[in-house]
């Protein structure tokens, strides 16, 4: 057990970022709360990869005239994890578009208040 | 050489939407013209690479030089070839409805145009991680074309979506990454090789196998995961909701076939029959629990939402069962139905915009003023419920033959089921059109409107001419489909023998 925390720890870091972003997504009530529990979810998953990427002690995967050098850390996932935090930032920027929107014509972010004032149109 | 030319697939409608942003600077009538001439050179270019591609196998292009696996690998095989002919042209089907019904600025065009690009790519694809990031593009679009109805209720669908379609898409990617650990490569051929190396039932396998098809399922609204779209279908701008009912979900579903026959291939459902049990059996559930809740809907969009999802369920329960019958059945009703469904939308909104009707008791007596409307989409829904010759009973009928064929009778039940119910919420609609006395509100309109500002008294020509068209193609499709067959047979075949 101790053995698992002390060399997953970053797995265990994985787990506990989804938990939390997944709990707060459906458990707050507040539009931008669920937005920021959106960005927690994602970031367990960019934890995720960049974790899949390390290799003990791995170099930065620049090889140097004459190659050789390794072991190296995998590059693949940190350019994947590049891209996806930048589908990640233009959907929160969306996102906070939309709350804004929301916000100019109900006055409101909370969404039980929401609920009440859209089934009464 | 033609191989050279699939990159433009998505590259077209990407330098569209730019082009539509300087077109709208210069001029208010620039952006639909440059979406519509756009959208027109990928109708060509689709129907170009789509058909050599059919006739003469598939086609694949290592994007910038980079040699698959390494580089990213677009490839156009016979099923790509139709779903990208498919998005070609019902995009530019309704934009002209769109142009006609609700017309929006620059940012709306450009919207659609990157919507294209995105769905374009997710259909040609041989990446699965290229997959993702086309996959959030056609997101990122879609929601703001949701929101772009501009009330505050069409800002808190495409929200509610966004939060959904953003998980389903991080379960998908979270699928990806335990692929990639378990293989190191991301390709979908090479995939399909190195996952069976480490072995079917490696934990690694089984976890990204259950991610990406919890992910894709939700893009693709299968019950439990279709909360999000009802809301969005029906608080979408009309040309919106047409759109994103044909294709979204359509190409969503179509990557699924790909993630199940392309990477994990039939040799893992053989190693795993659980994974198979587990999605007819959630495919199934679908079906039922779609046509149910279309039942009991008074909205008619809202009903044809409902319809979607036990659509849906149809199409994945095709794929799931995995004879040669069944995915081609799966393939045929992916492409009826974004055909009839969308069609089906254009009318609603048409004839909202026409009377103010959006219920189902709204629409008494509609016929009567709206003889070629009514009509049309009465075929439109006939052929959704399944009445041969159209394609609903094509698609169907390869499904619970493909079925049958496999010994999973069960699964031929619950169609038949869910088509009596499809009948039940399409025959009440049909009653209150054709039968049922016009209701105040048709009347009202009829006597010269005393509704909100003025209604016009006939349909758009545009609008009456896409719901025609689509009742056309949906009966000419039915009767072409053993074309179709002897086309895709090669590709499925490949696709079911690895």
């Amino acid at each position: 057990m101790i053995d698992l925390v002390t060399t997953r720890y970053t797995y265990i870091v994985v787990v506990l970022l989804l938990a939390i972003g997944a709990y707060v997504m459906i458990e707050s009530d507040n539009l931008v709360k669920k937005i920021i529990g959106l960005n927690v979810f994602q970031t367990g998953i960019f934890v995720f990869f960049i974790t899949s990427a390390y290799h003990v002690n791995g170099r930065s995967p620049v090889v140097e005239s004459g190659g050789g050098g390794g072991p190296f850390v995998s590059p693949l996932p940190h350019v994947l994890i590049l891209t996806a935090i930048v589908v990640g930032v233009s959907l929160t920027a969306v996102a906070l578009g939309l709350v804004v929107r929301i916000h100019d014509s109900y006055g409101t972010l909370n969404e039980d208040t929401l609920s009440e004032v859209l089934t009464d149109d | 050489m033609i191989d050279t030319f699939v990159p433009l697939l998505v590259a077209v409608p990407l330098l569209g939407a730019l082009l539509a942003v300087a077109a709208g600077l210069l001029d208010d009538r620039g952006p639909p013209v440059v979406a519509a001439l756009t959208l027109l050179g990928q109708v060509g270019l689709a129907g170009w690479i789509g058909s050599r591609a059919l006739l003469e196998g598939p086609l694949s292009n290592g994007v910038g030089g980079f040699v698959a696996p390494y580089g990213i690998e677009l490839v156009v095989d016979g099923v790509s070839a139709v779903v990208v002919s498919l998005v070609a042209v019902v995009s530019l089907g309704v934009l002209f409805y769109a142009v006609d019904d609700d017309p929006g600025g620059t940012a709306f065009y450009t919207e659609y145009l990157l919507l294209v690009a995105g769905l374009s790519g997710m259909s040609v694809t041989g990446d699965v991680f290229n997959l993702y990031v086309f996959l959030e593009i056609s997101g990122l679009a879609t929601y703001a074309l949701v929101a772009s109805a501009g009330t505050g209720r069409s800002a808190v669908a495409a929200l509610k979506y966004l939060l959904f379609g953003t998980v389903a898409a991080s379960l998908y990617l979270l699928g990806v990454g335990y692929a990639l650990i378990a293989t190191g490569t991301l390709n979908m051929a090479d995939l399909s090789v190195k996952l069976a190396q480490v072995g079917y039932d490696s934990p690694l396998v089984l976890a990204s196998f259950g991610f990406i098809v919890v992910g894709l399922a939700t893009k693709a609204a299968l019950f439990p995961l279709h909360t999000w779209q009802p809301d969005a279908y029906n608080d979408a701008p009309d040309s919106v909701s047409a759109l994103i009912s044909a294709l979204v979900s359509t190409v969503a579903a179509y990557a699924l076939l790909r993630l199940l026959y392309t990477v994990y291939t039939p040799a893992f459902f053989e190693a795993v029959p659980v994974a198979r049990d587990a999605i007819v059996a959630f495919a199934a559930l679908s079906i039922v629990a779609g046509s149910v809740l279309a039942v009991v809907q008074s909205e008619v969009k809202r009903m044809l939402a409902y319809s979607s999802v036990s659509q849906y369920g149809l199409v994945v329960v095709g794929l799931a069962v995995g004879t040669p019958a069944a995915v081609f059945g799966a393939v045929v009703h992916l492409v009826g139905h974004a055909i009839m469904k969308g069609g089906l939308f254009v009318a609603a909104g048409t004839i909202d915009d026409l009377t103010g009707a959006t219920t189902v008791d709204g629409y008494a007596g509609l016929a009567d003023r709206f003889p070629f409307l009514g009509g049309a989409s009465a075929v439109l829904m006939l052929a959704m419920v399944g009445v041969p010759p159209a394609v609903g009973f094509a698609g169907k009928w390869y499904i619970a033959l493909g079925a049958v064929r496999a010994g999973t009778w069960p699964v031929a039940v619950v169609i038949f089921a869910s088509t009596l119910l499809t009948l039940a919420y399409f025959a009440l609609l049909i009653e209150r059109m054709f039968v049922a006395p016009a209701s105040p509100s048709v009347r009202a309109a009829a006597d010269g409107g005393e509704g909100e500002g003025e209604r016009p008294d006939r349909p758009s020509r545009v609008a009456l001419a896409l719901v025609v068209l689509a009742a056309v193609v949906a009966v000419v499709l039915g009767l072409v489909v053993t074309n179709l067959q002897i086309a895709l047979e090669p590709t499925i075949d490949t696709l079911l023998a690895s």
